[in-house]
């Protein structure tokens, strides 16, 4: 998966479960959860519809590495590598 | 003649808005089945009939504001055909009031058919038939025993209700008896879609053909997310096929017409949570009563559990705490029921209340019904549920009022600690804070362990402070074995 593609995963996944999400004011280095007010239910619908959009299996180890738009699409780039 | 009226959805409520009608005249309706959708202040609410009964008159027009305690309907005995349905042209029907009403209804069933005991209907062996003197062409579906969901689901399958026995309680057709009737017939109605379990109910709920999506599961079963990614957007279900008599669900965003602007709905919440919250700290003496949870041994069993099962069934450590906090209530039966005309009344089950903070503001606390009953699995599935049906709008009034305990956790917004304020006429309110590793003496040895700071605020009318001592302790031994949870 290419850089561009990975971070468009990323925000799509958000969307879906912050559907009110102003993405377009959210940085690539922002930490989303805080910004965007993402509680634990929430983070965990975003890792399932990541994890089934992309195929990647996701530990719960690997989502502390989900914290930025950047940060996440690195990992989903590493892992369909 | 019973009145359905304008429930009190919580001690915070004085008057709600009808915004919808979910059943017309002439629908056979049961007790715990959704038949109207109320705005109060605070939320959306599906409000359950409480008695099994035919529905014979609305009264109160989706859109008007009225008090609580207002007659909304009238609900007839159960067999009853409504005047307007059974006999058109008997002309006196539609204007009569409510006595004459009843006099009439009561005349025309001992006219059609010898009296019946109204109990005769849901224990009969065969609901629907047996109890039908002369099936009409002109008869409308709804006697069947089924929710709307059931119906629902029926309707998806090409299974005609009439035709099926129903295995569920009074002989109501259940989803499995739908299930079992599409199976065999296979070949000739369109392939039963794989899905998981959350998507037929997801599916259900915001009204997506689930034979429309393409799955991403095993088998291309299709997943919670699928639906979700099918739907519209997550508060505007698609529009379902009108059905001629049975109940039809408008879509929310047409229901969105008679609901008040977001910020006018945000300021009203935010008066009700401030009366409701003035009313608690004036006439409950709380005590407050705060632990320190090791939860190393649970931290453990939920990674370990994680790690074996797919992404949709992980837990959250939220998920163990709200069980933890249920069974504690089981266990110390005191802090689980009501404060009322100055006397304590235990309830009979335990309905975890959990605070849940909308986008936008405001404060909802729905009740995960049964919560010490429910396995983890379940527990997680039903906050899920219960969460996002929180953040659209479709709660219903069995969860918004039957709290019998709550719990709020603010972890997440990183605070160690609350002491929170009791809902009335509740007598305890649990708090859980973010878990932080702590150092912490284990076995003579100092180790950095997961804690979490679980507290008590509790009514010191109903409760002195040992009772509230014994449930925190009971909720740190059941986060110490969190294989028994």
């Amino acid at each position: 998966m290419n850089p561009s593609d990975a971070l468009d995963m990323v925000r799509e996944s958000i969307s879906a479960v912050v559907p009110d999400a102003d993405l377009a004011s959210l940085g690539p280095d922002d930490a989303f959860r805080e910004a965007l007010e993402m509680d634990s239910l929430d983070f965990l619908s975003f890792v399932e519809v990541l994890a089934e959009r992309s195929g990647v299996r996701i530990e719960d180890e690997d989502t502390s590495r989900l914290t930025t738009l950047s940060a996440s699409a690195d990992f989903l780039v590493a892992r369909t590598r | 003649m019973a009145e359905f009226t304008m429930p009190s959805l919580g001690a915070d409520m004085d008057e709600g808005t009808l915004l919808e009608w979910l059943v017309a005249p002439g629908d056979v309706v049961h007790k715990g089945e959704p038949v109207a959708v109320v705005e109060t202040a605070k939320s959306t609410i599906e409000v359950e009939c409480f008695e099994t009964g035919t529905m014979t008159e609305l009264l109160v027009e989706p859109g008007a504001t009225v008090p609580v305690g207002t007659p909304l309907a009238l609900i007839g005995p159960a067999k009853e055909r409504p005047p307007a349905h059974r006999a058109p042209k008997e002309g006196k029907t539609t204007k009569t009031t409510k006595t004459t009403k009843t006099t009439e209804t009561t005349q025309a069933t001992g006219a059609a058919k010898a009296p019946r005991p109204p109990e005769r209907l849901p224990s009969g062996p065969e609901p629907g038939t047996a109890a039908e003197p002369t099936p009409s062409a002109a008869r409308p579906p709804d006697h069947v025993e089924a929710g709307p969901l059931v119906r629902h689901l029926a309707e998806h399958s090409g299974v005609d209700l009439e035709t099926l026995h129903g295995s569920g309680p009074g002989g109501r057709i259940t989803r499995t008896d739908v299930e079992r009737a599409v199976a065999p017939r296979s070949d000739t109605a369109p392939p039963r879609v794989r899905a998981t379990p959350r998507a037929r109910r997801l599916a259900a709920e915001l009204g997506v053909d689930l034979a429309a999506v393409s799955g991403t599961g095993r088998d291309a079963a299709v997943r919670a997310a699928d639906v979700r990614r099918a739907a519209p957007t997550p508060a505007a279900p698609a529009p379902r096929p009108p059905s001629a008599d049975g109940p039809t669900r408008r879509p929310s965003a047409e229901r969105t017409s008679v609901t008040p602007p977001p910020r006018d709905r945000v300021k009203a919440g935010r008066r009700a949570i401030a009366d409701l919250m003035t009313r608690a700290n004036r006439e409950i003496p709380h005590y407050y009563l705060s632990t320190t949870v090791d939860l190393a041994a649970a931290t453990h069993w939920l990674h370990e559990h994680n790690r074996r099962v797919p992404l949709s069934e992980r837990l959250l450590p939220a998920a163990l705490l709200l069980k933890a906090a249920a069974l504690a209530a089981r266990e110390v039966p005191d802090l689980n029921g009501f404060w009322t005309d100055d006397h304590f009344t235990a309830a009979e089950s335990v309905h975890l209340g959990m605070a849940v903070s909308l986008r936008g503001g405001g404060l909802v606390a729905p009740a995960l019904r049964h919560a010490d009953t429910l396995t983890l699995t379940e527990l997680m599935g039903a906050l899920k549920d219960l969460v996002s049906r929180t953040r659209t709008g479709r709660l219903r009034g069995s969860e918004v009022s039957g709290a019998t305990i709550t719990v709020t956790s603010l972890g997440d917004q990183g605070v160690e600690a609350v002491f929170g304020v009791i809902h009335p006429p509740q007598v305890a309110l649990v708090g859980f804070g973010r878990v932080v590793d702590r150092p912490c003496a284990v076995d003579g040895l100092l180790g950095v362990r997961p804690t979490v700071t679980a507290t008590l605020s509790a009514d010191h009318r109903a409760t002195d402070g040992a009772v509230g001592a014994r449930y925190l302790t009971a909720v740190s031994r059941f986060l110490q074995n969190p294989e028994e949870l």
